[in-house]
């Protein structure tokens, strides 16, 4: 870098700006061109992303993490609003154009036909998500979360139907207090402190007087509170399977990685906040993170049990998936060291590219009758659904021959991960996770032994519940081959691949999460990185003469 | 004063969230509509409350910040206005399709049995 400001920093919050805006300007019957545009931004979202992981990994200088920051309007650090790209923003940014390519390739097989502005509002939500991974503070949080929030509301609306109202209307309801309780914590942590600057924050909290801390300690907890709801920690978790049912299939393998949001953020701000080095404060709210991650997974694994369709199913299994990773963020804040945040994070990879994919999967494995089919009509009566029309008119396109086989392939790979059986990486997210749980002697051992059990039933529970689903429509079916087209098979199977990508390549993966999971113990490089940025005007004074 | 907006921010706030517990789509909107009022007065307040003093200091030389009032947390009350005002819009426009599909004003989409 020269000085100058890094104005690719911006980027993944500028593309989908003005691809979202700019197909707002076509006609919603030129799909094809607004397609292309919404692919061509989300492929450079991807490159942008990747680019921007391989700067953050630093050089031997910089010990491995180099943080990039960008003034927005060049006001100087803590007084103006400023974007911070670490190791774990980056990796949330590739993560969030992974899932978002595959969905988007298979709405152009006719999902994007059903509503208005799909591609738009699509552009909107990856805009949101990547201004909420990118930002350094607080209220622009607030505001990147409104805008994804505000997208994913007309996403899940999206095809229309009264099951998407209903829950479209709990949804909203649900999150629009979340973001209340969320200005609460806001105003609480500005008013105590001064400043909505994370990097701040993380230097002001161990200097904090000793009055002032309980009124911190209960803006943070609003807040988290906040991100909890949006995480899907267990008693406040009611609205999401429905919501993540209902959702149209592409829809639906996008929200995978929201409820990654809402963990992306509590991780990020538990240990800048309440890291090792916050004194007093240190390990804040860990307690109800380990327990109420526990719960979760718990509730998750029953629902997983309970479920008769698949898509009832899958959204309980974004329930294990975040109840895990809250867990892990809990006892990584109590103290539970490097190596078992880095095997959460490596789990958090997997779990949202298998959910998304297994979200793809839904429509194609139940679109004949027979089988799996049946029983969501029979779900579907006892929910008194209408006959959904968007499935009467004729499909268009490619169909792939050999339909049951990859399918089958598809569903067998997002299993096996899904449940952490051996082959494929998430066997060795999980492994990483319960070493650095039986390692670890931050918790007393009764707490490290209840979460190894119940991960593992989590597995046992995954394992039990899809088999089942497989049995029914891959071998117990009728015998009628669906038909799918091609452009439907080939997002889960690229996710697929993605998964197998991450299991040959898992020693560097792992290698990445584990250098990123030191950097989050270590909070001052964050907070001094963000905090050190120079200002344009003050970086190149001669470019003026 | 500062009796008289705290008692107002708690009256609007228990308000907000009884109606907000309602089963009627409207009774939850209005809900959400007093909660956001609460918040807003409540984010207001944390910039300390003061009368008669004007946010914008002067350019140069030595001010003294105890004669101005913190502009920040009225941008950042006017952004919570904007936001939420919009969300109120969109959400008021799902409760109508709800009530046009559904026939009924439940926020399940149906009358409770009995």
């Amino acid at each position: 870098m020269n000085g100058g400001p890094d104005h690719l920093i911006i980027a993944p919050i500028l593309i989908p700006f003005f691809a979202g805006a700019l197909m707002l300007l076509y006609e919603d019957r030129r799909r094809r061109a607004k397609f292309f545009i919404s692919l061509a931004a989300t492929v450079a979202l991807l490159f942008v992303a990747i680019e921007l992981l391989n700067r953050s990994k630093g050089n031997e200088l910089s010990g491995g993490n180099d943080i990039g920051f960008y003034l927005l309007g060049d006001w100087a650090s803590p007084f103006g609003i400023v974007l911070v790209i670490d190791r774990l923003s980056a990796m949330m940014l590739v993560l969030s154009s992974l899932v978002a390519i595959p969905a988007l390739v298979y709405s152009a097989a006719g999902w994007n036909r059903q509503g208005q502005h799909f591609h738009s509002m699509f552009m909107f939500l990856l805009m949101g998500l990547n201004g909420a991974f990118l930002t350094g503070d607080l209220f622009n949080l607030f505001v990147f979360f409104e805008v994804l929030l505000a997208a994913s509301y007309g996403m899940l609306l999206h095809g229309g139907g009264q099951l998407r109202v209903r829950a479209g209307l709990h949804y909203i309801a649900v999150n629009l207090t979340a973001s209340l309780l969320f200005l609460l914590g806001v105003a609480i942590i500005y008013g105590v402190t001064g400043t909505l600057n994370m990097a701040q924050l993380s230097k002001l909290v161990p200097l904090m007087a000793q009055e002032n801390r309980p009124l911190f300690h209960a803006g943070a907890a609003l807040m988290g509170l906040a991100f909890l709801i949006k995480a899907g920690i267990w008693p406040v978790s009611f609205w999401l399977p429905l919501a993540y049912q209902a959702g149209a299939a592409p829809v639906a393998a996008l929200f995978a990685i929201m409820t990654k949001v809402g963990i992306y953020v509590l991780l990020r701000l538990s240990m800048l906040m309440f890291g090792t080095a916050a004194g007093i404060s240190s390990g804040f709210g860990a307690e109800v993170l380990i327990a109420g991650g526990m719960a979760t997974v718990v509730f998750g694994f029953v629902g997983v049990l309970a479920s008769q369709g698949l898509g009832r199913m899958a959204a309980h299994l974004v329930l294990v998936s975040s109840g895990t990773l809250l867990a892990v963020n809990g006892l990584a804040l109590a103290g539970g060291g490097a190596a078992l945040l880095a095997g959460g994070l490596f789990y958090m990879l997997n779990s949202t590219l298998a959910t998304s994919a297994l979200f793809l999967l839904i429509e194609p494995m139940s679109r004949e009758e027979g089988g799996i089919a049946a029983m969501l009509a029979l779900t579907a009566d006892a929910y008194g659904l209408d006959e959904r029309e968007e499935d009467s008119q004729p499909e268009v396109g490619l169909a792939i021959p050999g339909t049951l086989t990859v399918l089958g392939l598809t569903f067998g790979a997002c299993l096996l991960v899904l449940a952490g059986l051996p082959p494929m990486a998430g066997f060795i997210g999980k492994v990483a996770i319960l070493r650095g749980v039986l390692a670890t002697d931050a918790v007393s051992p009764a707490v490290g032994w209840a979460f190894v059990v119940l991960l593992l039933l989590a597995g046992l529970a995954t394992l039990i519940g899809l088999v089942r689903i497989g049995i029914q429509t891959f071998w117990a079916g009728d015998g009628i081959v669906p038909r799918v087209l091609a452009l439907e098979i080939a997002p889960a199977l690229a996710l697929t691949a993605l998964m197998l990508v991450l299991t040959i390549k898992a020693d560097d993966v792992l290698r990445y999460m584990r250098a990123t999971a030191e950097a989050l113990h270590a909070p001052a490089i964050y907070a001094d990185g963000a905090l050190g940025a120079p200002r344009a005007v003050d970086a190149e004074p001669e470019e003026e003469e | 004063m500062e009796i008289v907006l705290s008692a107002a921010i708690g009256i609007l706030a228990a308000s907000g969230i009884w109606l907000l517990l309602r089963p009627r789509t409207f009774q939850v909107i209005v809900g959400l509509c007093l909660l956001s009022y609460a918040v807003n007065l409540f984010i207001f307040s944390m910039g300390r409350l003061t009368v008669g003093v004007p946010p914008i200091m002067p350019q140069g030389g030595f001010v003294n910040p105890t004669l101005y009032a913190d502009p920040l947390p009225q941008a950042l009350v006017l952004t919570a206005i904007v936001i939420s005002f919009a969300t109120t819009a969109l959400f008021l426009v799902v409760i109508i399709a709800s009530r046009g599909l559904t026939g009924t004003d439940h926020v399940d989409g149906k009358e409770r049995e009995g």
